[in-house]
């Protein structure tokens, strides 16, 4: 196996490992203050992916705007969606929240397949990002460096933002007792909604990143949801930190396995989640809830 | 003569199904300090959530400073000048003690300034980077009364502010009371230890099973005491 | 914490089922059906419906949901069909290696997720099937994507022939009948009433000294068996199977039928079955996309009928008595 090889491998998995990042940080920061598991996470990710596709195919915007318009608009729908339903589901048993959002993402999955079937629509790399870098012992296309980039700015900001600032502090203290924060004033059902919509705007934005590299497909949710599933429950559900540690190290150790056992690469976040379930169910990071 | 800043008039309150606050009526003057007494399961807490709009079910009448709040939601009543100190303290465990302090936000002019604060509670400043969790029954006490008193929140409601202290920390939590009642702010208080409360009340009202049943006023408890005994149940 | 519906369980508890007349009447409707409708398709229909009142053991009598119980299904599916086509199995022994196989599957699983609960149970088994969708993916006696097709029916005790679609279905009607009252004998004995207890209060029954994890145990492996059941009896009578039933939209699937039928009652699950199979043919057949119905479906039974059809039905039904019971 060339270095080449391995590399380029090493490469794809932090790209995956990114995405895994991105979207379970988001599924981590929802499930933190509302206890629900947003199903529909791969949804919207596949959404942010359809409206930087769509900005451009019909309304002739490219992906600098996409990046900033495809989460937004992502955002919006997550944020009424939860007002609308997701809402009505909190006080209940947090496996009605599960089965909801599950729901939802076969809505908006079944239908964009329907509209758009199950193979992709192309999506090219952006202007200013074609190319790449040679390194020497590998070639860095420049698209795959910004991804990462953005993608570990984006991560770690959020974790800053929530651990660091005043707003994560209010964020953190309605995670623990949101009706108590309640009795000092502030506005806590508005801020879940702002909250989620926050978390789906991660996706989507991972989304429109993700559009030039896996190309534009109803199934792109599905397919890394699972995986994103898994993520969350290695890291721990709560935890902020644990979610893009974890989704970066997972990427990149399935980027392993796919260079020295490949027929067993899908399997390998999984073998690791069902043993992390049997010794430390919290996960990795989290704690015991 | 200003209204009062509580008016409670037939309250009813429900946990679920059951059937706790019997029609409750109270009120409290601007700028008194009035206690709720009684023995346990009385509904005193109950009450004092229902005022904070944190009782799903209720009906009846509670006016706050003139404003009808028996259907607002916890964050308006608190905007209108309101600070909560509940049984439990409250204090957020994944803060540390100064994001604790700072965390209500400022509601109206008037509050105390860090510096005042820090005066009258020492440790909280040596503390500040200590984790929420951290910090001792009395530490607790003292920080969730003093972040209320920054929010510049002129009617303050404390749930057994006492409960589980050392006597001098409960000498310390009398004194803070008596600085409060200078600045002119109204206190609700629920308070099993009487001693306490006869010292900084100026009138108590017992409850039992979900009613108010006695109003005695400071002048009246000295005369009353017997009378008090078989309520309280000592 | 064991997912459950309050009032509509007490009440469901006291198990409605099929009394005599109920199961003579279900006796006549499945003599007669075949004759009105495509019995293949019905075979289908009972399959699915086994499937759903196995999996209803779990949630209905345990309160645990599991998104993973299609490794069952699909396990027997594959199992009973590659012993069919490949080994020459008859009937009977191609079905109990089916069943076998995902017996075994259940009591691996159990152990290991049956100590979790709520969320983490329900992630476990996730990850549990995934690993067994992967690995009918890989196996090259699956055939991954084809599957494994044109499975023999052969014949029932070397006797009856099983080609003839009618001789199949009756059979597959005994099947399912079968397993339906031995879903309602558990449903209804000492052993479900406990497991009952332990949804409700798992630490009471902890404390008073009951093998609680024995139990839930015992009755996953059950569920995973009936379940192995459904999947190898489709497999022959359908002559079929495929990545599609090991994978998570059957497991989806299946918690669909039993929510919308209703999970607290023992009929509900035939009654989901039976809709969503009808629909996810019809729909299919005029075009509209079958995921987002599911998906609508499924919002708005959580939303607001969250104790399903014939749940529902029961409920009004009580309410309705009680109201008249007090005018007296």
């Amino acid at each position: 196996m060339s270095l080449t090889a391995l590399f380029g491998q090493l490469l794809l998995g932090l790209i995956n490992g990114s995405f895994y990042a991105m979207l379970s940080l988001g599924l981590a920061i929802i499930f933190g203050l509302l206890a629900i598991v947003n199903a529909a996470q791969g949804a919207f990710y596949m959404l942010g992916a359809f409206v930087a596709w769509m900005l451009l195919q019909y309304l002739g915007i490219g992906y600098w705007w996409a990046l900033l318009l495809a989460p937004l608009a992502v955002g919006i729908i997550g944020m009424i969606l939860e007002r609308t339903l997701i809402a009505r589901v909190y006080n209940l048993n947090h496996l009605y929240g599960l089965l909801l959002t599950l729901g939802v993402f076969q809505i908006i999955q079944g239908m964009f397949v329907h509209w758009y079937g199950t193979s992709g629509q192309p999506y090219g790399d952006p202007v200013g990002l074609t190319g790449g870098y040679n390194l020497g012992f590998m070639f860095l296309p420049a698209y795959r460096a910004w991804v990462v980039g953005v993608s570990l700015v984006f991560c770690f900001g959020t974790w800053y933002g929530i651990e660091k600032t005043r707003l994560g502090a209010y964020l953190r203290a309605a995670t623990e007792n949101p009706m108590l924060v309640r009795a000092f004033g502030i506005n806590v059902p508005r801020m879940v909604t702002l909250t989620f919509g926050g978390g789906v705007a991660l996706a989507g934005l991972a989304g429109v990143l993700a559009a030039p590299i896996y190309q534009v497909n109803p199934m792109m949710g599905a397919n890394i949801l699972i995986t994103v599933f898994a993520v969350v429950v290695i890291g721990g559900f709560g935890s902020i930190l644990g979610s893009i540690v974890t989704g970066l190290a997972l990427g990149v150790l399935e980027g392993f396995s796919k260079v020295f056992y490949p027929e067993a690469s899908n399997m390998v976040i999984f073998a690791v989640m069902i043993i992390v379930l049997m010794v430390k169910p919290a996960g990795l990071f989290g704690r015991e809830r | 003569m200003l209204e009062p800043v509580l008016e409670i008039a037939g309250l009813h309150g429900h946990y679920g199904e059951s059937h706790v606050l019997h029609g409750v009526d109270l009120s409290v003057g601007s700028g008194k300090v009035v206690t709720i007494v009684g023995r346990n399961g009385a509904g005193k807490t109950t009450t004092l959530r229902a005022v904070m709009g944190m009782l799903a079910k209720r009906a009846g009448s509670i006016r706050v400073m003139g404003t009808e709040t028996i259907a607002f939601a916890p964050e308006r009543v608190a905007r209108l000048g309101v600070g909560y100190v509940p049984e439990e303290r409250g204090i957020f465990a994944s803060l540390n003690v100064a994001e604790n302090l700072f965390l209500p936000p400022v509601l109206a002019p008037g509050g105390m300034s860090s510096d005042e604060i820090y005066r009258l509670f020492p440790n909280l400043k040596e503390r500040g980077r200590s984790q929420g969790s951290k910090l001792s029954g009395g530490e607790q006490q003292m920080l969730a009364i003093a972040r209320v008193l920054r929010t510049g929140a002129r009617f303050l409601i404390l749930d057994e502010p006492t409960e589980g202290l050392a006597p001098v920390l409960v000498q310390q939590i009398g004194k803070v009371l008596e600085t409060i009642k200078e600045k002119g702010l109204t206190v609700l208080l629920v308070e099993q230890n009487f001693r306490f409360a006869s010292r900084v009340s100026d009138s108590h009202y017992v409850m039992e099973s979900g009613k108010i049943i006695d109003r005695l006023d400071r002048e009246e408890v000295a005369g009353k005491m017997s009378r008090l005994e078989a309520y309280l149940g000592f | 914490m064991a997912l459950d519906l309050g009032e509509a369980q007490a009440s469901a508890a006291r198990t409605r089922g099929v009394g005599r007349l109920g199961l003579a009447l279900a006796i006549a409707i499945l003599a007669v059906a075949p004759f009105v409708v495509y019995p293949v398709f019905l075979m289908d229909v009972l399959c699915m419906a086994l499937f759903a009142c196995a999996f209803n053991l779990l949630i209905g009598g345990g309160g645990l949901l599991s998104f993973g119980h299609a490794a069952f299904f699909g396990a027997g599916a594959y199992i009973a069909a590659e012993t069919a086509k490949q080994f020459g199995f008859p009937f009977e022994l191609a079905m109990l290696s089916g069943i076998a196989s995902a017996t075994f599957l259940g009591l691996l699983f159990g152990v290991i997720a049956i100590r979790r609960q709520g969320l983490f149970f329900a992630m476990i088994t996730l990850a549990l099937a995934q690993a067994v969708y992967f690995l009918a993916l890989r196996l090259p006696f699956t055939h991954s994507e084809d599957g494994i097709q044109a499975v023999p029916r052969g014949r029932l005790l070397g006797i009856v022939d099983l080609g003839n679609n009618l001789a199949m279905y009756y059979v597959a009607a005994a099947i399912f009948l079968l397993g339906y009252l031995l879903v309602a004998r558990v449903w209804r004995s000492p052993f479900g009433q406990v497991l009952r207890a332990i949804k409700d209060n798992q630490p009471r029954m902890i404390s008073l000294g009951y093998p609680v994890d024995r139990y839930k145990l015992l009755n996953f492996v059950l569920s995973a068996a009936l379940a192995g059941v459904a999947g190898s009896l489709k497999a022959i009578a359908i002559g079929l199977a495929t990545l599609t039933d090991v994978d998570f939209t059957t497991s989806t699937a299946v918690v669909l039928m039993v929510l919308l039928g209703g999970m607290g009652t023992l009929l509900g699950p035939v009654i989901g079955a039976i809709l969503i199979v009808s629909m996810d043919e019809y729909l299919a057949g005029i075009g509209v996309p079958v995921p987002v119905v599911v998906g609508v479906i499924f919002v708005l039974i959580i939303l607001v009928f969250r104790r399903g059809i014939l749940g529902e039905a029961i409920y009004h039904w009580e309410r309705w008595q009680a109201r008249v019971a007090l005018r007296g």
